[in-house]
This record gives structure tokens, sequence and C-alpha cells, in this order.
């Protein structure tokens, strides 16, 4: 019941964590990758010695293409990004490369992306958040159609959605923090994260709601007089075993992909990570205390 | 022996004959094997952009232009080379048409680029009655000032060959239409007879024949300036594919071939050092229904891999993470059960009762959080460039089929093993967490 009645004390702590998200996303904002973007980023492994920094800096330099972004990744690798580089400007990028380097080195990855795909990217990315969002509220809404008694069935959608809003906020607050240390940057996995942490944040908070739904229909069966408080408390309660061994499976499975999976979906991982912490936190600590918070003011 | 043990049965050798097949499809040569995306296999994508304004059947420009690079990417000797169309409008949120091109394998993008990039664009155009006005005015006049499309594209060509002219033994290119451009054909010169009908291709003029007559068999001859190997080229060219519509590069990715494989190697890893832990605390947790989940999730990897075979679903390293992050969540339905059981149990009900009770009132929670997971993977899916796809589609199966087998295979063996009795030691062996009793 602690869960309930100490509601003051999650919803702060929640609140602080929002409002540092927030306070990150404003100051840093987002670093966008070339998905979004457009640009050219290549990968390229050097056999043998690394070559210094400077040096690979000095070559780009002279080559007329912009700003670039160049950072070591690994122990024998550098990450450059550019600008859209043409055919040709590829080609000039590798002799460039070759003439500094004494070693062998192997162009491991590159991907070009115009800039109108990646605009084109980033509306459909942003569609795509605002849909997963309007059809869920309408499937709680749908799903809890039977339960507006004692709180209308919209507002266990609204609830939700509050739920959806911090799970999302907070990991993304700390990947631009991230970002803004170590170059993190917000690509198409990012954005496929955020949705997959909207998918199990929903899940999760069905499955408490469900249990609220379920007591409130067989206290009108046996008539029972209870408080709404009491009966939240007691779903949360109910559930809270389940809440924490199916994000305790989840996490296992995150952390083994973290640890040893790709390189690919290390961030991505650890992404899915916050945000299954993030949920399970939510839907026991925000979305259910918020349902009674919604039937007090109800009252008033 | 009750109903549920012959199905438990039934069940186990589905699962032999199951693992039997996913190993069996491994050996090379097997019509089922794991289709691999570039990022594991290493490889090269082209994204091009289709320019449909001037086709009238955008579908069936963008058909012919698949096929014809299909012919290009084949005589080129990539194994396995994935070609699709992407449409524009609302339900793909593309604003044009695309065509996308894999090439596993092939790590120099630059020939890639090149070998796609070379197909020759084909189009006869008819000048304008002032054209001749037009260049005295403008000698810079570009083809667009001076002609315009006569309809007739290099997309309706059957055949192109090589021909001498028996006069002057000067090489030239006879081209045969197919029925479609047969008609186009006898159209546009018996409607524009005496007029310039100039064959264009690549954006240079080849030829301006004057037409004399109407010509109904779909026949023509291009007579330039030809050397024996430019006109065999251009042939060649010519049919393996003249392009039906221009086409422009929009995005490319290379990836190299030791990346992927070392992704590759990781993901598997990943996924069965996760499954192991996974397991051991599933059985330390829930003890002999844990155990059952566990068979229940091997079930699990052995359907979503087959399943994954026949459709067959092309594993990327997101797609990867994905099915990963689905065996945790396959749990879940279990997870659900069995605390529900264990609350049952500690009213005092009997075994059997508490589970088919668990079962019972899991079941809403269940449907109801997993048609939330689907309604995220079929949006992810809308949202995909191959690497999103590829986890919308590990995701949204594994839900589906972690709702049998969490449900449907985890009740079998669980009334299949569950004792009537309510001995300590069996109430032990079906509870779970810290608790002794």
């Amino acid at each position: 019941m602690i869960v309930v009645k100490q509601r003051k004390i999650w919803f702060a702590l929640s609140a602080i964590l929002f409002a540092l998200s927030i306070w990150a996303i404003l100051a840093y904002g987002f670093q966008f990758s070339i998905d979004f973007k457009g640009g050219t980023l290549t990968e390229v492994r050097f056999e043998g010695t690394l070559p210094a920094k400077e040096q690979i800096e000095g070559a780009l330099n002279a080559l007329e293409i912009g700003g670039y972004s160049l950072r070591p990744s690994g122990t024998d690798r550098y990450i450059i990004r550019t600008r859209e580089l043409s055919d040709t400007e590829r080609l000039q990028l590798g002799d460039t490369l070759l003439s500094i380097s004494s070693t062998k080195f192997t162009i491991e990855r590159q991907t070009t992306i115009g800039p109108t795909a990646g605009a084109e990217l980033q509306g459909k990315a942003t569609k795509a958040i605002a849909v997963v969002i309007a059809m869920i509220v309408l499937f709680i809404t749908f799903a809890f159609r039977k339960v507006s008694k004692p709180v209308a069935s919209w507002k266990y959608g609204l609830a939700t959605i509050i739920a959806l809003a911090h799970d999302v906020i907070i990991p993304t607050g700390l990947f631009v923090y991230l970002g803004h240390l170590h170059g993190f940057e917000i690509d198409l996995l990012f954005v496929t994260g955020l949705l997959a942490i909207l998918g199990y944040s929903v899940h999760d908070t069905i499955v408490v709601f469900d249990r609220v739904r379920e007591n409130l229909s067989i206290n009108h069966e046996k008539n029972n007089r209870e408080d709404f408080e009491t009966t939240v408390g007691k779903s949360v309660n109910q559930t809270f075993a389940r809440s924490i061994n199916t994000s305790v499976t989840i996490f296992i499975t995150l952390l083994a992909l973290y640890l040893f999976g790709s390189e690919a979906t290390k961030n991505f991982a650890l992404l899915l990570i916050v945000g299954l912490i993030a949920g399970t936190y939510s839907s026991i600590f925000v979305a259910s205390p918020l349902l009674v918070t919604f039937h007090s003011w109800q009252k008033k | 022996m009750n109903k549920y043990t012959y199905t438990s049965i039934t069940l186990l050798v589905a699962l032999c004959l199951l693992s039997f097949f996913l190993i069996r499809s491994q050996r090379p040569g097997s019509s089922y094997p794991f289709r691999f995306g570039l990022d594991l296999v290493g490889g090269t994508e082209l994204v091009y952009k289709a320019d449909t304004s001037k086709v009238t059947d955008v579908g069936g420009a963008m058909d012919s232009l698949k096929e014809v690079i299909e012919r290009r990417v084949n005589i080129f000797g990539v194994s396995e080379p994935l070609i699709q169309t992407e449409s524009a409008g609302l339900i793909s949120g593309n604003l044009d048409e695309r065509l996308i091109v894999e090439l596993p394998g092939v790590t120099d993008i630059d020939k890639a680029i090149e070998l796609i990039g070379k197909t020759p664009i084909l189009e006869f155009r008819l000048a304008r009655a002032d054209s001749e006005k037009i260049v005295e005015k403008n000698p810079e006049a570009t083809l667009d000032d001076i002609f315009f499309p006569a309809e007739l594209t290099g997309r309706y060509l059957s055949r192109a060959q090589v021909i001498f002219d028996p006069t002057t033994q000067m090489p030239q290119v006879s081209l045969d239409f197919n029925s479609e451009g047969k008609a186009i054909f006898a159209k546009v010169t018996r409607e524009h007879k005496g007029e310039i009908l100039a064959i264009i291709l690549d954006g240079t003029i080849i030829s301006t024949p004057v037409i004399q007559d109407e010509i109904s068999d779909g026949k023509a001859q291009i007579t330039g300036n030809f050397t024996p190997e430019q006109a065999k080229s251009l042939v060649r060219d010519l049919n393996y594919g003249s392009l039906p519509i221009p086409i422009e590069l929009s995005s490319s990715q290379t990836i190299g071939a030791s990346l992927g494989e070392a992704a590759l190697d990781a993901g598997v890893r990943a996924g069965i050092i996760g499954f192991i832990a996974l397991s051991i605390f599933l059985i330390l947790w829930y003890r002999l229904p844990g155990v059952i989940s566990v068979v229940a999730l091997v079930f699990y990897v052995a359907l979503s891999l087959a399943v994954f075979k026949f459709i067959p679903v092309t594993l990327t390293a997101a797609g990867m993470a994905g099915f990963i992050l689905s065996i945790g969540m396959a749990v879940d339905a279990n997870v659900l059960i069995f605390e529900r059981a264990k609350e049952e149990l500690k009213k005092g009900k009997n075994i059997k009762e508490s589970f088919q009770e668990g079962f019972h009132r899991a079941w809403l929670s269940i449907r109801d959080s997993n048609i939330a997971s689907i309604i995220t993977a079929l949006i992810l899916f809308w949202l995909g460039t191959s690497a999103v796809k590829g986890f919308a589609l590990t995701l949204g199966l594994g839900v589906l089929i972690s709702m049998f087998t969490a449900i449907t295979v985890s009740r079998t063996f669980l009334f299949a093993i569950a004792p009537q009795g309510t001995s300590n030691l069996k109430k032990f062996l079906f509870s779970n967490g810290l608790h002794l009793k």
C-alpha cells in the first residue's frame, strides 16, 4: 500500500528525473545521425598502427569537403562523418587516406544518405511515434470501456500516456546527455528503441490496470464497498511480483545483448535497459497512483 | 494417463521433428537457409529514387524497372541479390517511388553503382514544328527545347541486335518492339509522317531519321556511325536493360564482410548466454513450473527460427536484437500465470485447481497487453527501413508465437505432470519465490 499512500514521493522522484531530462534535451539538443540529416559515414579499419588523429585531420582538411567529425572507434578504426559525398569525392577520400597511412586500411562500412531521404525519414519517425500513441490511447479506452466507475475509462488512457511520456523522455534525456559526452547519435535505431519502449510501457501498465479492472468487478459483484485507493493499492501489490519478475527476465536478455552482443546494437540495448527500468517503475509508481489522484480530484 | 499426457508426447515429437528440420536445413544447398541482412554478411545496398513524373502507369513502369535491374545484376554474377520496389504514398510514407538493390558480398560500392547506373536510357523523341528556328535563335538549346517525347522508350523494347548494312557493310543496330511498343510505334509513325524522329541514348542524339512511312511491324534500325564494338556493346546494354524511367541514387551503404561476421557471431553469442541465464533464473524462482516454462521457451525458439526460415525473415543485427528481446518477453505470460496460480495456492486450493484458475485469470491481461505490443510492431514495420523492419517483424512474430508456446504448450505440460495431492513437497515444487512453503 506504500505505493499508493506515499505517491507524492514517487511522483516527485519521477518529476525530478523528467525535469532533468527535459533540461538535458533543451541544453544539449539532439545530435541527429546521418539517417535523419543526410551525409556520408565512413568507417576505416587500419591494420598495424593506428595513425594519429591529427594526421587524419590534416589530410581531411586538405580535401574540400567542409566540416566533418572524426572519432576513433575501438582500437583499430576511425569513423568519419561528412556531408553527403559524391562518387568522385568518395574516391578522393580513399586516396587521401592511402597517402597518409603507411599501413594497410580497409573501408569497413560506408553509408551515404541524401538530405531529402533523411528529412523524409525524420517526418516518418515523428508520424510513427504519434500514431503509436494515438492507437494505444484508443485501444485502452476501448479495453477498459466497461469500467467507467468510479474513474472514467479515458482516464486510464490518460494515466497510461503520462507513464508513456515518462518512459520515453527519461531515456531520451539520458541519451542526449551521453550524446554530449560520448557522441551517441539519434539514429533510426534509437527511434526504434523508443517505440519498443512505448510498446513495453503500455504492455506493463495494462497488466496492472487489468487487475484493477478485475478487482473492481469482484467488488461490484460482492457488493463490497471498498475505497478506490484501497482497490488500486491491492491491485498493485498483487501484480508487484509479476512486474518485477518480467522486468528481470527481459533485463537478463537485454544485459546479455549489451555485454555480448554486436557493437551495432550496444547502444540500442542500453537504451532498452533504461526504458525497461523506467517503464517498470512508471507502471507501478506513476500510472496506478495517478488513477487514485484522478479519483480524488473528481471527488472535490 | 490423461489427455494432457498424450498431447505432451505429441508436442515433444513435434519439437524433435522441428529441431531435426532446423539442423538439416543448415546444411549447404538447403532450400530453407536463414536469410541474413547485409549488415551481418557484408555487402552493398543502393536505394534509388525513380522519376515517374512522365509516366502514367507508375506500377507498370516500376515493375519493368525492377525486371531490368534484376537482369543487369544477374549478368554481373552476384549471388542472391534482392531487388525491391517501394511505392510512394500515405501507407508507405514515402514521397517518391523507390528501388532498393541489395547486393550481398559486393563491397566495392563504386563498381556496384557503375553496374547499375550504367544502364542506358533509350528514348524516341519528335522534333517540335519550329525546331530549326529554335536552334538558329539559340544554338545552346537543350534537348527538351527542340524535341518532345514520343511516348516510345526502351521500356517497350523486346530485342536489339547488330546487323550490317548490305551495301556499305556499316554496323547498324536493329530494334524489335514488343506488342505494346509496336502499337505505339505504328501510331507515332502514322501521325507524324515526314517529321524527324530522334533516337536519343542517355541524353545524346544518336540519329535523327525522318519518318518515311508508317511502320507497323515494330522494327527499327539505328544507323549511327558505330564501330562494330560500339554497336555490340550498345546491343548488349539495350538487351540487358534500357531503363524505362530515369533513376537517381538517393542513399547507399556498404558493409565489410568481417564487420558483418563479427556482428553475427556476437548476436548468436548474446542470444545463447541470454537464454541460459534466463533459464537459470526461471528454474530457481519458479521451480517445477519454471522447468516447464524453459521447455516452452525451447519450443518458442525452435518455432520462431523455423518461421524465420519459412517466411523468410531477413535477419539483421536489429532483428536479432528484437528476437533476443522477445525471448525475455515470451516468458511474461508464464510469469503472469505462475504468480496467479501461487495466489490461488495460498488460498488453499489444490495444485490443479490453482493452475486452472491461474491460466483462466491471466488470459485477459495477456491478451490485452499483447495486442498493445502488436500495434507497436505493426507501426514499426511501417516506419521501416530494412533494419527496423527486421526488428518489428521478429518482435511481432515473437508476440504471436509466444502466445502459443507460453499458454498452450506450458499448459499441456503442466497438467500432464500436475499431481493430485497437497503434500508439502508437492506444494513446494509448484510454488515459487524465496519462501520455502
